[in-house]
Parts: C-alpha cells; structure tokens; sequence
C-alpha cells in the first residue's frame, strides 16, 4: 500500500510503498522488490527511514523473547518501544543503560542508531551495551552476529541507519537502577565558557546543556545545565520509599494541529527563551524528578513535532572533537545568533570517546537543535555544515534531512569504506532510503 | 488476587490486545488456541511484559461436545472470560459455497455462543464473573457485502443480550463489543477508511475499561454508534437499493 510518509521532522514528505510484516516470512517477500530500508516508531527527523520502492514498518514484529535477571540482558525483536522496555523492567529494578531524548523509538531503531544519552561520556553509546543482534540479509537468510561470528556485521551495524540489513533482533543489556526517580542538579550558566567548565568537571552520571540561541556577545551560550543521577532509596522522600520505582503517570498533551509558520518568530523564540531560562534560574539547584519527565520531558507533549507548522523542521546535529569545541561551538551558536533564526532551544552534551567504525559519537561535544524549513534556515544550516566540517566535526545521520553527499564526505572520511563494506556484502542495491541515495552510502 | 482472564481465540489480535491490556493491570491469562504450537512467544512476551502467570490450553471451539470438560479443566478457574473467536469468510465465494458459509456461521456463532453458555452456568452457580463477546457492528443490520458474517454475529449479539438479561440478578455480568473496523491479521490487504478504523491496542483498552465499568454493549470508536445508527434508520425500501 502506497502511503505518504516522513521522518519526525514531517520534512520531506515521500510516498512510500509500506509494508509491515508479522514474521520472518512475510519480511522476506518484503525484501524481494528491494530496494527497501526498515523503518521503527519514525523518530529519526529526516528520510533516513523512507524508500519509495519499499518501506518496511518493523512494529507488528515487537516480542520480548527473555530476560536474565543475572546479567539484565533481554533479547526482543526490533519492533518493541524502549518504552515498552521500561514499562516492563523497572518494576523490577532495571532501567536501558543508554537512552535518548524519547522513549518512544524500537529497538531496531536504537541500534541502527546507536543511540546515545545525556551518559556517553560514561556510558557509551547503545552499541556498548548490546550483545548479540540478528540481521535478515538481502538473500533473506537470517545472520546472528556478534563480537567472534560475523563481527563485521556487528561492529559496522550500529550508526548504519538500516543499511546493513534488516535487524530482526537483539539481546542487550540493561542498567541495575535504585529508584524510578533522578537526582537533579540544574546550574545556570551565563554563557558557553561557563557551561563548558562545568559539563567539564562533572562527574555526574547524566549531563546535558539547554541552550538559548538568541544571546549575543557575554551572553552566547547563555544555558542552564543540568546534571542527573539515579536517586538512591534513601534520597526518596519516605512516601516513596516503600514502592521506589513507581512514578505516578503524567498528564499527556496532545498539539492539536500545525501551527502557523508566523507563530515562530525572533520575537516568540526571545520570549520562550527568556522565560525557559528564568524558570530554569528560579528552580535552579537541587530537584528529585521522575525518571519519565527527566529522561523524556517532550514525550508528554504528543506530536510536538506540530509546533513548527505544515512545512516542517530540520534539526542540526553535529559533534566537534574536543580539542576544537570551544571554537567551533563559539562559531556556531555565534552564526545562529548572527542569522536571527533561533531555535527554541538547543541542547549540548558532552561525549565521551566511542571506537565503532560508522556510528556517530566521538569524544567531545554535540550540538542539537531545531529549525524550521524554509529558504533561510536552510541557507544557515549550509553555513553550520561548513563550520563543523572546519573544526574536524561531523553529522549525525538520524537528525539530517538535507546534507549533501560531498559535505558529509568532507567532514566524516569513514563513509567512503561504508560504502565498500556494503558492496562487498552485496547490501548496496538491496538496502537503500531516501537518504542513503541522497547521501550515495 | 485479581481474577484469571480466559481468553478465547488467543492468537487473535483482539484477543491478544485485551489479554496485555488486563495483564497490565496484574490479571493472570490463560490464551487458548485450536492448536497452541506457535502461540509460546506471545506467552512469553506477556509473562515478560507484566510479570504475570500466562498459561496456553487447547481447544476447538466448533467442538462443542468437549466444552463443558474444558472448562472444568482450567485451573484456576478464570473469573473474566473473553471470546474473540470468529472468522471473516469471504462473502461472495461463500454464497455459492454453502459448506464454506456453514464454517463462518459455526465459527462465529455456534461456538462462541456455547463456549459462553458453558462459562455462564459456571458463573451463575458461584455468584460472580463477567462474560466479554467480540461481536461486530456487522451484526446490526444485513448488508450484500458481508451478510453471512453478519448474520452470525447479529446472533451472536442477540445471545449476548439474552444472557445478559438472565444473569444480571446472578451477579455475572456480560459486555457486548462491537469493535468496527480493526487494523488485524484478519483485515490485513483491506483497505480501511482510517478515521472508522481501530488499532488493536485501542480495543484492548476499550475491553479492559468496559470490565471496569462494568458496560453493557459498546463500540470501541464512538463514531460507530452513530454510523450504525443512521444505517439503521434507512427505511428497508431504500436500504434494499444501496450499497453500503
């Protein structure tokens, strides 16, 4: 069935040719019209889970096969919610070692990924915690893979966007957690040095930076951030302590409908950000807070991505290696600033070193934010390109919608041998999106 | 301890949604199929999910000889039964194949029908439990395109509120679900308005709240209710001349 489909951005919107298997055997007669690309719960932004030839929705394929208790590793097939996940172990005191900024991604998708979380720096990102992964390939024959069978497979998988196969299923390991709550220290920074030092020194297990774009001069980089730990049972108030890892549910808001491009402006961004950063002052210090809100705060607003109105929005996410940081984040926030087309807010974290051939994260800094589509914003997100490629920095695939396949050559010189591992494979005609054809993997 | 839920046709989607949903909430399962070979992963995915005890069984709903012993066999004995057995047919092969159209009539009425009666005597003698049927909105009024189902499921819905009628002194209560369209293995390659059409998940849900609140007959989008009353009202002298 044809269907109009696009990433969380809403940009580009393609048709698609969809199918959503049950089982393997479905999944197979799927792959024969090739090429197709898997596609989970469509959190990534951009066309990195479209092919118009042949989309394959991985969400009727969502079972929990095992759980050892022992090492917290459970096996499930790609299909399944890291929310899903939650929901099943935290009860029993277990949380994902490595989650992003929403919960409602598959598995499937946190491998293809390689996710990473406000933990990097110690954690890793989510391919450091998984074991095993089984792959269906362009033959239709199922392959397990891990560190000592097939350990190609396995180590270029993670980060690949899909482009390796189809993951069918994994085994990965899990976080022991004491509580459902998290520890929150929240420090406002008057501008980048300062929240630089501070994500610097931490060792807390969670940090990350909100940033608001529209400060100029002393203030660029003006943010609050905010360092998290898992609460021990005694740090719990004693109301809580007998049932430490239930959270009362939230409240859920749904964005009714798009909003109209007027209704983001300097003017709108200025106000949100000045009054997103005088709350974040005035509850500045320490906080106990679900680990739904900490972890997942946007997940409550359903359909958010609605705010940016019908055009849709792209997010820029880049990482610069640490020693050129301070002077490539300076240059970007400084020509987000210039250009006027803030975003509402913008999110640093620091990342620790990560040794996988293909997946995003490498030590140093990551710069997240959002803009919506339209000639101007696309023209900046050209000149961002430019900078992160001048300061060694590169591009994480999940969040891109509209690089182009020479600046991402430029800035991330493993695409090239990418490319080589999937024609010798014989992955390259089989396994392809929109994005990988714009991007030539 | 929350009471035991039987699910009748376990490889159902429905069936399948409204046992996660009430596991949810700390409900053992018990699923049953004709044949249960293929149905331990969907055991094992809901034990993992909510901690719960899931058992398979095996039964043949057009078999009625055998219900009362299976029924008698089932430890613990389920307090919330649930059928979601049922089989769409195909309409237009099955006007002309009258053993074929037998099968649809069997397999949604006959069986669910006396599965039910079994687990109602059941009940009536304890004092307490609730009978769920899965029925269909195809049941409220014959139409060309799917009469032969729908005219199994408009017994099936009759029965339903006969027995509801008989067991609300006993303190057995029985809800009637009309879920309309469901994005299911069963309406897989139909193409379904999207605005009328279910998600599995929401039926299970809806299933779940309708115990709770202890429901007579509901439609799992509102917006049936209405669809089906206007369908209703159409005078037969016109309705005979539509295609709906």
């Amino acid at each position: 069935m044809s269907q109009s489909l696009s990433g969380w951005g809403r940009y580009p919107v393609l048709d698609c040719e969809l199918s959503q298997p049950r089982d393997e055997a479905a999944l197979r007669a799927a792959l024969v019209q090739g090429p197709v690309i898997a596609r989970g719960n469509g959190r990534a932004y951009g066309d990195s889970a479209l092919q118009p030839a042949g989309t394959i929705d991985m969400r009727a394929m969502n079972q929990l096969h095992d759980f050892d208790p022992a090492t917290g590793q459970v096996v499930t097939e790609a299909g399944v919610l890291l929310g899903d996940i939650i929901t099943a172990f935290l009860p029993r005191g277990w949380f994902p070692a490595v989650t992003p900024g929403t919960k409602l991604v598959t598995i499937g998708g946190c491998i293809a990924s390689d996710v990473h979380g406000k933990n990097h720096r110690h954690a890793g990102g989510f391919s450091n915690h998984l074991d095993w992964i089984e792959l269906m390939g362009a033959d239709g024959q199922v392959i397990r893979a891990d560190a000592n069978s097939n350990p190609d497979l396995f180590r270029w998988t993670p980060g690949a966007m899909g482009l390796t196969g189809v993951i069918l299923r994994a085994g990965f390991r899990l976080q022991k957690v004491t509580s459902g709550w998290i520890q929150q220290d929240t420090i406002a920074c008057a501008n980048l040095g300062e929240a630089m030092a501070v994500l610097e020194d931490t060792d807390a297990a969670y940090s990350v930076a909100w940033f608001d774009c529209l400060g100029r001069g002393a203030a660029l980089g003006r943010s609050l951030v905010m360092l998290g730990e898992h609460a021990a049972r005694d740090d719990l108030p004693s109301d809580k302590r007998h049932r430490p890892f239930h959270v009362p549910p939230r409240r859920r808001r749904r964005v009714p409908m798009d909003a109209p491009a007027a209704a983001l402006n300097r003017f709108t961004l200025r106000a949100f950000n000045r009054l997103y950063h005088w709350n974040g002052r005035r509850h500045a210090g320490r906080a106990l807070v679900d680990w739904d809100s900490y972890f997942y705060p946007l997940d409550a607003i359903l359909d958010w991505n609605r705010i940016y109105g019908r055009a849709g929005f792209a997010q820029f996410q880049c990482v610069i290696p640490l020693q050129s940081a301070r002077d490539g984040l300076h240059d970007l926030l400084g020509a987000i600033s210039e250009s006027g087309q803030g975003s509402f807010l913008a999110v640093l974290k620091r990342l620790g070193p990560q040794d996988s051939p293909f997946a995003f994260p490498m030590e140093g800094y990551t710069l997240a934010l959002d803009f919506p589509v339209n000639d101007r914003t696309l023209a900046l997100l050209r000149e961002l390109d430019a900078i992160t490629v001048d300061h060694g920095g590169r591009f994480y695939l999940t969040k891109d919608s509209r690089l182009s396949a020479e600046t991402l050559r430029h800035a991330d010189r493993r695409v090239a041998e990418f490319a080589e591992i999937r024609n010798k494979y014989g992955l390259t005609g089989a396994f392809a999106s929109a994005q990988s054809e714009r991007l030539n993997l | 301890m929350k009471d035991t839920v039987l699910i009748l046709g376990g490889r159902s989607d429905i069936g399948l949604a409204a046992a996660h949903a009430l596991a949810a909430e700390g409900h053992p399962i018990q699923l049953t199929a004709r044949h249960v070979a293929g149905l331990e992963a969907a055991r094992t995915d809901l034990a993992l999910r909510h901690s719960v005890e899931v058992s398979l069984h095996e039964i043949d709903a057009l078999a009625t000889a055998g219900h009362e012993d299976f029924a008698a066999g089932l430890h613990p004995e389920p307090g919330i039964v649930i059928c979601a057995i049922g089989a769409l047919g195909e309409q237009v092969r099955d006007e002309e194949d009258h053993a074929s159209a037998v099968q649809v009539m069997r397999a949604n009425f006959e069986g669910p029908a006396i599965l039910m009666a079994v687990f109602a005597n059941r009940m009536a003698a304890r004092g307490s439990g609730t009978l769920v049927g899965i029925s269909s909105v195809a049941g409220d009024r014959g139409r060309a395109s799917n009469y032969i189902y729908g005219a199994a499921k408009a017994g099936f819905t009759a029965y339903l509120s006969g027995l509801r009628n008989r067991l609300a002194k006993q303190g057995v209560h029985v809800v009637t679900v009309k879920p309309g369209f469901v994005a299911t293995r069963m309406t897989q390659g139909l193409d379904l308005p999207e605005r009328l059409t279910a998600q599995p998940d929401a039926v299970g849900q809806a299933i779940r709240r309708a115990i709770q609140n202890k429901r007579n007959v509901i439609y799992v989008k509102p917006i049936w209710w209405l669809v089906m009353r206007v369908i209703k009202a159409i005078p037969e002298a016109i309705f005979k001349k539509t295609s709906i």
